[in-house]
């Protein structure tokens, strides 16, 4: 409430306002709506159907099961990454955070590529895993380890602030009172860092359900076998099949649109959490 | 921390386990193809199951992957586990040979008419009425025409359109080479866009309403004539052109690996039956078959064609001199 | 490699960073590692020649500059937007604040279709913009305009916390001092917005300049004009020439570290800062 005491005259807010709108609408509801007006334009009936299909429905079956590997094992990832990062003081750590950063910066492209490089019949792994029929490359997995590359930093990058913020007063008290080490990170850390898990795994999902790039290099593009679902769409727009594609684009929106929400009704509570926490930081 | 590993490895091995457990134990191919091919292949593939489900009473699964036709040779060196290939150009099967040793140096003479069940020609495609009254190659390179064009380096159909205009230049200035890269220089100039591919560059004429005229695939302009709008569009047909071979092959290794060699060597006779020649020219693709050729004549006008061989001595060399680093194409964009 | 600094009391730290670092290594590293060594089959004189040529230069210039002058843009309107949604109330905040993630959330190659319908010739705003003589779609423009809404997020969610965690006494300080509202803006609030300024421009510029999906409709692909470096790439892939692709990775990973190193840098800085508040 103090802020607006302190705020600009009514003509300047609303100017600003004005502004921020008419940026968003350009770049952000403009495509959006592009995508579900032109998923619909054939009537709603070929909407349905382009989504029910066996071709697409594998293509988001197989989007599930890769966001399903993908985010708990880059949760696991995270908890750990941010445990020792913001609990502890240790040398390298700035550099250590870099490595995690790194694949968020690396182009789709690349990604991709690196998995074809290792396992890849030209890679130094190929002939091995010929000879004993294991399929990484052109395959699920490989979709799974690209997927995982993409999301790789997302949730460490949303717990290192948060458990940072937390201290270690209450895990540390916890400790004196004789809890383990796991009691105390169950009990004690967990409920603290709930909210901020929350939010990085909601958008480590998105990114994984939606990524195209790295995906596109090491699928193999095998129809009903390989494809994700932003790959399904490359190929139904390839097909000159424009209702259908954007129709499976509205999915992956409304995806988005959902995580959104959900994204900031979490966020609603972690920024309290946050600010508490901040609060006890630098009065406590 | 050996839980947590054991954890991570149960995710991994479950999630990337899963799809393959359960898939059934059939007959797969894998029919490894370029973008155009789509619409054919499916057709085909349905005969095809039909055609083998009576010679060997097994029930057949067959399985598509389309994309650029390099991109997807490349995609089989790096062991996407192709039974057969049905690529844009012969060079792209000719770098699997080389790089990956999947198929014998020979392939293309194991099957009649160097391997390429059918073929096609780059033809022009304009807006209907043909507003800037393009006749032939000669009127791509005039100053004010917008050309559209996807891009050599990436796309085999680029390289096929790129040859068929490298070719009339050299009829024409009786084999002058400077003369014909002038030629090909001012036809670029023209060009706005290089799409990634030949789909990419049709999706731009077409939906995106640019550039005046389209070098495309003979069957990629009746298709999107045909899909996309009989009463925008008009296909040109130049005064010569290249006769593109696209062609196809069995992967050997891969094939007797699965035990699919014979259903896949049967797959590419098949392509020269009747039925399989008839669904070629259904597609738009010209069959080699005279009498299937005749029945579809008014749908594949007459034109003079020259093949790749006549005109540089076939894709290597094609490759090297004009699509590889600082070939005619890399002069023509001045590096 | 990693040693304490201190003893702490807290236990598991052997088993956080051990699992840290083997998972780091397996997905990230070791597979990056794959880079370097495909490069080195190259060595340096063609390397030199591969990262030196006229078009490899125009790439990484087009690459590099558009997603400088996107991250330009966002700095200045992400501020704009998180200003206005950490300050102001107005109807459908909430709904505007969840849409300003949809970059993040959306895949890339229906961005980028969506963004070509709508500024190419024909497109919504495209016949407007071309009616006066503006090329947006198949221009460095174009590309710009993409990577705008690749990179929009980063900004405005870095600066956002900050500007919601500022301090309100310095201002009601400034403001029983006899300051204006401008001078408050420039001598209290700016100052404090610097370093989340730069951290989010340097994450929205790292994450441009790889972009692939949704510039690749949009950027028109002509040498030297709107090729993009990862375009590059995978022109050199189809030529079977995966050491020149990795070789333009290299250097596109080399200057993506460095970004980071800068980021994180000033990260730590700015959190120095507030700890010191």
């Amino acid at each position: 409430m103090a802020v607006h005491l302190r705020s600009e005259p009514v003509w300047v807010r609303w100017t600003l306002i004005g502004m921020a709108l008419a940026f968003l609408g350009l770049f952000i509801f403009l495509p959006l709506s592009m995508v579900f007006i032109t998923g619909l334009n054939k009537g709603i009936a070929v909407y349905f159907k382009s989504i029910n299909n066996p071709d697409a429905l594998s293509a988001i079956r197989l989007t599930l099961i890769t966001a399903l590997v993908a985010v708990p094992l880059n949760l696991i990832f995270g908890v750990a990454a941010s445990w020792a990062i913001a609990k502890f003081d240790f040398y390298g750590k700035s550099f250590l955070t870099t490595l995690i950063d790194l694949p968020l910066s690396v182009s789709p492209v690349i990604s991709g590529l690196i998995y074809v490089l290792m396992f890849g019949a030209q890679g130094p792994f190929g002939t091995w895993l010929r000879d004993h029929g294991i399929k990484i490359i052109f395959a699920p997995p490989a979709i799974i380890l690209a997927t995982i590359f993409v999301t790789f930093p997302m949730v460490a990058r949303e717990l290192i602030p948060v458990m940072k913020a937390q201290g270690n007063d209450e895990e540390e008290a916890a400790l004196t009172l004789g809890a383990s080490g796991f009691q105390t990170f169950w009990r004690v850390t967990l409920p603290n860092i709930k909210w901020g898990l929350l939010y990085g795994v909601i958008l480590c999902n998105a990114r994984a359900m939606g990524e195209f790039g790295a995906v596109s290099v090491v699928s193999g593009h095998i129809r009903g076998q390989t494809n994700t679902l932003p790959l399904h769409i490359e190929i139904l727009y390839n097909e000159y099949n424009f209702t259908a594609a954007f129709a499976a684009a509205s999915l992956l929106a409304m995806l988005a649109l959902v995580t959104l929400f959900a994204k900031s009704l979490v966020e609603y509570r972690y920024r309290a959490e946050l600010k508490a926490a901040l609060r006890l930081e630098n009065h406590g | 921390m050996r839980k947590l590993i054991l954890i991570v490895l149960t995710l991994f091995v479950l999630g990337t386990g899963a799809p393959q457990v359960f898939a059934a134990k059939q007959k797969v191919l894998l029919n490894v193809s370029y973008d155009p091919t789509r619409e054919l292949y499916e057709e085909y593939n349905k005969a095809f199951i039909k055609h083998w489900q009576e010679l060997s009473g097994e029930t057949l699964e067959i399985n598509q992957s389309h994309g650029g036709s390099g991109k997807q040779a490349r995609a089989v060196i790096d062991g996407l586990d192709a039974d057969i290939v049905t690529l844009a150009l012969a060079y792209d099967i000719d770098s699997i040979v080389e790089k990956s040793g999947l198929l014998p140096a020979a392939w293309q003479q194991k099957l009649p008419h160097n391997s390429s069940p059918y073929t096609s020609t780059i033809v022009l495609l304009v807006r209907k009425g043909n507003p800037k009254n393009i006749k032939d190659w000669d009127d791509l390179a005039k100053p004010g025409i917008n050309v559209i064009t996807p891009n050599p380096k990436t796309s085999g159909g680029a390289r096929w359109n790129y040859l068929a205009a490298w070719g009339y230049a050299l009829k024409k200035w009786s084999n002058d080479e400077a003369k014909a890269q002038d030629f090909l220089r001012a036809i670029f100039r023209n060009v706005s866009i290089l799409d990634s591919g030949a789909r990419g560059s049709t999706t731009t004429f077409v939906e995106r309403g640019i550039g005046d005229v389209l070098i495309s695939w003979e069957n990629e302009a009746y298709l999107a004539v045909n899909e996309l709008g009989k009463d925008k569009f008009e296909i040109i047909i130049p005064s010569v052109s290249i006769l593109a071979e696209p062609p196809v092959a069995v992967v050997e290794r891969n094939a007797s690996r699965h035990g699919t060699l014979k259903a896949a060597e049967e797959y590419l006779n098949y392509l020269y039956s009747d039925e399989g020649q008839e669904i070629a020219a259904k597609n738009y693709y010209r069959p080699r078959n005279e009498a299937i050729a005749q029945k579809y004549a008014d749908q594949f006008q007459p034109i003079s064609l020259f093949t790749i061989d006549e005109l540089l001595g076939g894709w290597q060399k094609a490759q090297k001199t004009h699509f590889a680093d600082k070939g005619t194409f890399d002069q023509i964009y001045g590096n | 490699m990693f040693l304490l600094k201190q003893k702490s009391t807290l236990p598991g730290f052997n088993l956080a960073l051990g699992y840290t670092v083997f998972y780091l290594s397996l997905i990230v590293l070791i597979p990056l590692s794959m880079l370097f060594l495909k490069t080195s089959t190259m060595g340096w004189g063609a390397f030199f020649e591969v990262i030196t040529s006229p078009r490899t230069l125009a790439a990484y210039r087009l690459s590099f500059g558009a997603s400088f002058v996107a991250g330009l843009v966002n700095v200045v309107f992400g501020f704009l937007i998180a200003w206005v949604l950490a300050r102001y109330r107005f109807p459908g905040k909430k709904i505007v604040d969840a849409l300003v993630d949809f970059p993040l959330a959306l895949p890339t190659a229906v961005a980028g279709i969506a963004l070509t319908s709508i500024y190419s010739q024909n497109g919504w705003l495209g016949k407007y913009l071309y009616a006066v003589g503006i090329e947006t779609a198949y221009s460095p423009l174009g590309i710009t305009l993409a990577l705008v809404f690749i990179g929009l997020p980063f900004v405005v969610r870095t600066i956002e916390p900050v500007l919601q965690e500022l301090d309100g006494e310095l201002e009601d300080a400034a403001v029983s001092l006899g300051a204006n509202r401008w001078q408050i803006f420039t001598k209290v609030i700016f100052p404090t917005l610097i370093p989340p300024l730069i951290t989010g421009f340097a994450l929205a510029f790292a994450r441009c300049i790889g972009e692939y999906g949704s510039v690749i409709f949009i950027a028109g692909n002509m040498p030297g004009k709107t090729e993009i470096a990862p375009l590059l790439i995978m022109t050199k892939l189809e030529q079977y020439d995966y050491a020149g692709a990795t070789a333009i990775a290299v250097v596109m990973l080399l200057v993506s570290f460095a970004m980071l190193g800068v980021i994180n840098y000033l990260q730590w800085v700015s959190s120095k800062r507030i700890g010191m508040n």
